[in-house]
């Protein structure tokens, strides 16, 4: 197992090139993850319009410092999930969980960019740093949902 | 005392260097390889150490002929069972200077210092801690000895205090006179530490603890056993009243740590965990317990591992503890050095090897920013370099020098300087990939 194939150029360019970095109001809920073991720390809003099945995600904002992999995958994660429903999203969550624990093959069409993360899954110690901004985004729009929250602007921590 | 019993500065004195081949030649997995085919370069003894042939042998031999459970037995294994066992016991206490009945056998350091922090809160002997009460610890140590703390001033009403670290890794001892007070009842610290490698003054402390309130003087010794010439006597004169360490590294199995006390200390304490083993004599209306060190070691002990560590301490001292920590301090050295040679690279603690242990501790830093040291230790794992990334279980630390983690390189009696220039070689691989 090289390095290659964990440090994809599609990794190292949102590592290098973060997008949607940096946390904007307003918001609906907010959630804050770190990993225990190297520090690494996110804190991401997410902006939830509408409720139930017409819930849509319509902002992802986030801070926070870490390895390559744990900033890179939630660099991915704000342009995949920007925009759609809070269904769809959880899907995509869910198919990005799969192919971390290698139960899943990652469909391009569903994961986008996440794809280049599947050498990831062959590292064990990694697989956190990639889930840290996905766990975060899933708390806190789980969170968000739960308050039937309609663009409330405020956090709920 | 003399410094020389329990300082680094023993590696000074001029004895004949290790064989570091031969040494080699006694630790199997040195030898394979990792990511096909690259040699294995070793550089987290800290963290653990590797075993050698000696001790995989005694712990083998103890299953397959004289396996029992110890004490209570009339027949033959487990005699012998028994005999190896306590005879682990007498090995550490000669490696340490130690009576027997001082050395009781715990699961790791980490159990050891909860052992005292639990019982501390217990019973009515003069070493109870209460409300008001102060206990003193410093910013350098590793969470198994904040967190105990920290429970047991919050089951207690006592206070935490801490002692902070200085730029350069040391600690600050300027204001040592105001955080020991009267209300000082316990002082818990670490003699090396394990992310800056800064071996502390532990004897001044403990001195001047007793001085001020007589306070119970516990050290974290998990770094300083395996590496120094370890004298409790010597300590126990300037004031140390309990040492924890861990026998997984210093050459021996995990599952097996030991908790030193003065008998005095250990006497009044109460027990710990009750069961078969600690005590004497059992009736419903109440019990009474065993003497030391059997007292502390309730329930079947992890023998095997118990021989395991007597083979470890066998070898060390077949090698020679003098000789070990010249050898620790020469690699210090060496490394701190060629480390000193990359660019963008600061080492997080004592910048040269005075007073210092073999663990260093650094962050990388390039063009385009810090190089988190996931990424660092990555990379050079590629390269069948073996480092520790992240906090290192002493978050405190990093947050004191203002970084997220570090990677760590440490050496052991098995170490070179070949793999100290590995790991240079391997941080240009880095450069190379986040530069």
């Amino acid at each position: 197992m090289s390095v290659e194939a964990l440090y994809q150029e599609i990794i190292l360019d949102h590592y290098r090139n973060p997008r949607r970095k940096g946390l904007r109001d307003p918001f609906t809920t907010e959630a804050h993850h770190v990993n225990p073991t190297c520090g690494d720390e996110v804190t991401l809003r997410v902006r939830v319009s509408g409720g139930g099945d017409a819930a849509v995600i319509e902002d992802v904002s986030y801070s926070g410092e870490g390895c390559s992999i744990s900033q890179a995958s939630t660099s991915v994660l704000t342009e995949l999930l920007t925009g759609r429903s809070v269904a769809e999203g959880m899907q995509v969550a869910d198919a990005f969980l799969a192919l971390m624990q290698g139960t899943g093959a990652g469909d391009e069409d569903v994961l986008g960019d996440g794809v280049a993360f599947a050498g990831v899954a062959r590292y064990p110690a990694r697989v956190k740093c990639a889930l840290l901004g996905w766990m975060a985004w899933k708390d806190a729009t789980a969170r968000a949902v739960a308050s039937g929250a309609d663009d409330k602007q405020e956090a709920v921590r | 005392m003399t410094p020389s019993a329990v300082s680094a500065s023993a590696a000074a004195t001029s004895v004949p260097p290790l064989d570091v081949a031969a040494v080699r030649a006694d630790f199997p997995v040195l030898a394979r390889t990792v990511h096909e085919g690259k040699p294995l370069v070793y550089l987290d003894s800290a963290a653990t150490s590797q075993k050698p042939r000696q001790v995989l042998q005694a712990m083998d031999s103890y299953y397959e002929l004289h396996n029992a459970n110890v004490h209570r037995g009339v027949h033959a294994l487990a005699e012998e069972a028994t005999a190896l066992y306590e005879g682990a016991r007498d090995k550490v206490a000669a490696f340490l200077g130690a009576a027997r009945e001082e050395v009781v056998f715990t699961k790791n350091s980490t159990e050891a210092l909860n052992l005292v922090a639990n019982v501390l809160a217990w019973g009515a002997g003069p070493y109870l801690v209460g409300p008001g009460d102060e206990v003193l610890v410093t910013e350098m140590e590793h969470h198994s000895n904040i967190v105990p703390w920290q429970l047991l001033c919050e089951r207690t009403g006592a206070t935490l205090r801490w002692i902070g670290i200085t730029d350069d890794g040391r600690l600050d001892l300027s204001r040592l006179d105001e955080l020991l007070t009267e209300r000082t009842k316990v002082v818990s610290l670490v003699h090396v530490s394990n992310i800056l490698g800064t071996v502390n003054p532990v004897a001044q402390i403990a001195a001047r603890a007793k001085a001020v309130s007589g306070a119970l003087v516990v050290v974290d010794a998990s770094q300083a056993v395996p590496q120094l010439p370890y004298d409790v006597a010597a300590l126990a004169q300037a004031g140390v009243d309990l040492v924890a360490f861990t026998g997984h590294k210093m050459l021996g199995p995990t599952g097996i740590g030991v908790l030193w006390g003065r008998r005095e200390v250990l006497e009044e304490l109460p027990p710990f965990l009750g069961g078969g083993e600690m005590i004497s004599v059992v009736t419903m209306a109440g019990s009474t317990y065993a003497a030391l060190p059997h007292k502390f070691e309730a329930g079947t002990p992890p023998i095997a591992e118990a021989v395991g560590l007597g083979a470890a301490v066998d070898y060390l001292t077949g090698l020679g503890m003098e000789r070990v920590a010249a050898h620790e301090q020469a690699l210090t050295a060496y490394a701190l050095e060629r480390l000193s040679e990359v660019d963008g690279l600061r080492v997080i603690g004592p910048a040269t090897p005075v007073d210092r242990g073999g663990a260093v501790s650094f962050v990388l830093d390039t063009a385009r920013g810090p190089v988190h040291s996931h990424d660092v230790g990555q990379v050079l794992d590629a390269q069948g370099v073996a480092v520790r990334v992240g906090n290192h279980c002493a978050r405190p630390v990093c947050d004191r020098f203002g970084v997220p983690a570090t990677t760590r390189a440490s050496f052991y009696v098995y170490s070179t300087t070949d793999e100290v220039d590995a790991l240079v070689a391997g941080l240009a691989k880095v450069k190379e990939w986040f530069g």
